[in-house]
């Protein structure tokens, strides 16, 4: 056991875990922050993805100890105002179906608009792939990304 | 309507709780009038609309308060266990069925809010406890389960007489307040209105409806009356901002003090049993504070997911694998094929004897075992405290879980709660009659002696290998045209597991040694079919089967509509008119097919490489047809645009049903592509997403969804979307000049980029 110091949300939290324990169960066991999701384990469907320092990781691989120094935003902690035009482009969709993978593909959306604010469909085809929803709700993604692209540029 | 339910609702929970004890006991089939489904169909059928109030003892505002959760127990208004209104302001909707995605606590809220003209931003909705005397599912009699896409034909009168009568309620209420006769107000978006110019909020008027007599037969609106129902977006998903923000609440995230994470080490493979363990080096890990044998393995308790997967890593079982070692899905196709070729059970005879074909088709099919890998693996918290268990999970099968659960803790069923929470998919994996991951939280929770809260998480790779997989299956074909390129003769055999044979469900659905769910879709099927002779083969495994969703219609639609094309094709007729042939007496499929036809322009020229293919089919009620338009580039297959048309009669959230045919098409395509869990001694090799591939983003073709007008009773969405694809996109491929897929998926034979 170590001691880990993270800054999640804007929060600095110091907790005991193994040097492999993956930041995924440090957030949720420990800090307490239930809206990242345990899928795979194993990196292949991302309903784990945080930002460390504004870029989607997948938290299920990341060991904690190995973030450092790195900001840790969860879904619980989403300000940007790219993040709340995702938001708000995924209700007005209602992207959602079971929702369990949509943490993380807003996760994924919302670093994709931070650094490219007007993507086009093989932009998001990119940085999307990485995000399985097994309700095949991909139609719907593609077009809440844009839409909130367009609210971004407006 | 699907099968289940037909067979279902002709029996009771006694004969059920019977059933799943173990027991033989006489069926109860003569209760009391009053109690039985088919007495209450009786009554309805004669007297109109008494399905909903008909479940309830005479006081039914007690009754209803003891059941219903949190808000709705609470409030002012509570005319029955499904709605009630506070003086808040707020409607709250206790939902029966589980949510999964697929959209029914929006739907089932809809037709509550719609009779009671409610303001949809005030409706609050929430999860029914298990009570299947008052949350039945009227489609499977006697039990409360989601499933067999029935939520919203089930729900459709009750939930609606529900509304209608907390309205008429309130209306009387207000009638009295106002001394003013109840046909002369009006009321809209939770508001009383008379023109007087009384006016009251539903939530000032709550308390004085509460003291009005409950109206036997609330009058329902016509479809034309409709303020919700069919409108588009006017009312958006209760669940989107919950699972837009990550506040919605799945199993994995419920807190209690002292809760404890459990991993079982489960058998490797299909058969195995445990000899002995070896805990020394499990419970040395820090945070493992319990291992335990328990019947499904070896349980892992700890402090901490992380903890008690690391204490699973490091412990030691001997497993007896020789029960399974032969079990090998390349031996048991082969098997398969010789089956094929002896006569089995018949499930269809043909009306006459057939006439000499022209010509014959011949094919056989070839369907792999599927698990249905919803995002959320699964996973159920046990706390068993005070003499009493509670159990907090996405419980698709309450009724079931309720009494195994109870079974399992050795309680009475009064003493045992279940908290249904949503899921993170289903897909058909969460309804099952043996309630698995409930059971074995239970057996984790008693191992532990109660000593504190448990979660039993799966993961990924328990999940995909813990079977209750869709069966692996085999149709061979023999088809039969005479010189006018009619059908002339139809030779069926089906080969695969029953999912219903040694189940508590074989009783109620298996009839002369068929599992009408093996041959839905060929048998019945759309098509006027006569000659057709079907014969079926059950296949007992040690891979427990089950349904995957839209069920034998996974295989089926596929067997039917390729063949549909190759048998248009020997012929030399177009596919759409072949079909159409066949569906003279089959007035709504005909209409959908047309519809898709027009919608997409079927039958126009299209780019080198590509063609459009067609397919229709009907599950659950609902009449599916899609087109698919493909591309075909360096041999590798591309979908570019699915055109569907669906007719679910009235069309409750015409976007819920769009998003429905839009994932029913994706979640087919991604099978169709890649799906495929082999067996190789005894165990299964998918075990997680690398090699079980899932369709991504890049994958999902564009989807145009049609929705048929109608003022029919709504008929299922969740599963209907699905099987119509996967045949539409071969057909596609083979008119584009590729290959005739008869062994899926696609993978194996290059077609995709796996």
């Amino acid at each position: 056991m170590t001691t880990v110091s993270l800054n999640v949300n804007g929060h600095a939290h110091q907790v005991q875990a193994e040097a492999d324990t993956p930041l995924l169960w440090v957030i949720r066991d420990d800090i307490g922050l239930t809206g990242t999701k345990f899928g795979c384990g194993v990196a292949q469907c991302g309903a784990c993805t945080v930002h460390l320092d504004g870029q989607p990781a997948r938290s299920c691989v990341t060991p904690a100890t190995a973030v450092g120094g790195r900001k840790v935003t969860t879904i619980e902690g989403l300000q940007s105002r790219a993040a709340k035009a995702v938001q708000q482009a995924w209700i007005e969709h209602d992207v959602v179906q079971c929702g369990y993978c949509q943490s993380g593909q807003i996760m994924s959306a919302t670093a994709l608009l931070e650094q490219n604010p007007k993507p086009s469909d093989t932009d998001i085809d990119h940085a999307m792939a990485g995000n399985i929803c097994r309700c095949a709700t991909y139609v719907r993604i593609r077009a809440a990304i844009h839409a909130a692209a367009g609210q971004l540029s407006a | 309507m699907h099968p289940l339910m037909h067979a279902l609702r002709e029996h009771t929970l006694e004969e059920l709780q019977a059933q799943l004890a173990g027991t033989t006991a006489t069926p109860a089939r003569d209760a009391p009038a009053g109690v039985t489904r088919r007495a209450l169909l009786a009554s309805g059928a004669a007297g109109g609309l008494v399905v909903a109030i008909g479940w309830l003892p005479a006081d039914a505002q007690a009754a209803a308060g003891q059941g219903a959760e949190g808000r709705a127990a609470k409030a002012a208004l509570v005319p029955n266990q499904f709605v009630s209104v506070g003086t808040d302001n707020l409607v709250t909707i206790v939902c029966k069925h589980h949510e999964m995605g697929e959209g029914n606590t929006t739907g089932l809220a809809t037709l509550v809010a719609d009779e009671l003209d409610a303001d949809w931003s005030l409706v609050r909705t929430e999860y029914a406890p298990a009570d299947a005397k008052r949350y039945a599912n009227l489609a499977f009699g006697t039990m409360q389960g989601t499933g067999g896409s029935s939520a919203m034909s089930n729900s459709y009168l009750q939930y609606r007489e529900a509304g209608a009568t907390a309205r008429a309620m309130l209306v009387a209420a207000a009638a009295d307040a106002w001394k003013v006769p109840a046909g002369e107000i009006r009321t809209s978006d939770s508001v009383l209105t008379h023109a007087s110019g009384q006016r009251a909020t539903y939530g000032e008027m709550a308390a004085a409806a509460a003291r009005q007599a409950v109206p036997a037969k609330p009058a329902l609106k016509s479809p034309a009356q409709f303020a919700l129902m069919g409108r588009d977006r006017s009312t958006p998903r209760v669940d989107s901002p919950s699972k837009c923000t990550g506040t919605a609440i799945y199993t994995g995230d419920v807190k209690l003090p002292g809760l404890l994470t459990a991993v079982i080490a489960f058998p490797p493979s299909f058969g195995a049993k445990m000899v002995s363990f070896d805990a020394a080096a499990a419970r040395k890990v820090k945070g493992v504070t319990d291992v335990v044998a328990v019947p499904e393995g070896v349980a892992v308790v700890a402090k901490g997911t992380w903890a008690a997967m690391q204490g699973r890593r490091a412990l030691k079982v001997t497993w007896d694998e020789s029960a399974g070692a032969s079990l090998d899905s390349e031996a048991l196709l082969a098997q398969y094929r010789e089956m094929a070729a002896r006569p089995g059970t018949s499930f269809a005879k043909p009306a006459a004897a057939p006439a000499a074909p022209a010509r014959t088709v011949e094919a056989i099919y070839e369907f792999p075992f599927l698990a249905h890998a919803p995002m959320e693996p699964q996973g159920c918290v046990a706390w068993l405290h005070d003499g009493q268990l509670e159990t907090w999970a996405g419980h698709q099968f309450p009724t079931f879980d309720h009494m195994l659960a109870a079974k399992a803790a050795g309680l009475p069923l009064d003493k045992v709660r279940l908290h249904t929470l949503v899921s993170g998919g289903s897909f058909g994996r969460r309804a099952n009659v043996w309630s698995d991951f409930t059971v074995a939280a239970v057996n984790v929770a008693v191992a532990i002696k109660g000593r504190a809260p448990v979660r039993l998480q799966y993961s990924r790779e328990d999940d995909m290998s813990a079977g209750l997989y869709r069966p692996m299956m085999l149709h061979s074909l023999k088809v039969g045209l005479d010189g006018a390129g009619k059908v002339a003769s139809w030779q069926h055999v089906v080969v695969g597991q029953s999912i219903m044979a040694g189940t508590p469900m074989a009783p109620m659905m298996v009839k002369d040694g068929v599992d009408p769910t093996s041959v839905e879709g060929v048998h019945p099927t759309s098509y006027d079919l006569p000659m057709m002779d079907g014969q079926v083969h059950d296949v007992a495994l040690p891979v427990r089967p089950l349904w995957w969703r839209s069920v034998g219609n996974t295989h089926t639609a596929y067997v039917m509509e390729t063949m549909m094309d190759r048998l248009a094709r020997a012929a030399g007729q177009d596919p759409l008119a072949f079909r159409l042939a066949l569906l003279e007496k089959n007035e709504r499929a005909t209409r959908t097919l047309k519809l898709v036809a027009e919608k997409s322009g079927f039958g126009k020229a299209m780019p080198p490489g590509s063609a459009q293919g067609i397919a229709l089919h009907e599950s659950f009620g609902t009449a599916v047809a899609q087109v698919a338009d493909v591309t075909i580039k360096d041999g590798k297959v591309r979908v570019d645009k699915v055109w569907c048309a669906v007719d679910c009669g009235v069309a409750v959230n015409p976007d819920v049903i769009r998003a429905q045919m839009e994932g029913g098409i994706g979640f087919a395509l991604g099978a169709l592509y890649y799906s495929e869990i082999e067996l190789k001694a005894g165990r299964p090799v998918q075990r997680n997403f690398d090699q079980y591939r899932s369709l991504r983003i890049y994958e999902m073709p564009a989807v145009e969804v049609f929705i048929a007008q109608s003022t029919a009773s709504p008929t299922g969405v969740g599963e209907p979307g699905v099987p119509p694809l996967a045949p539409a996109v071969a057909n596609a491929i083979a008119r584009a000049g590729g290959p005739e897929v008869l062994r899926l998926p696609f993978a194996r034979a290059g077609l995709v980029q796996a």
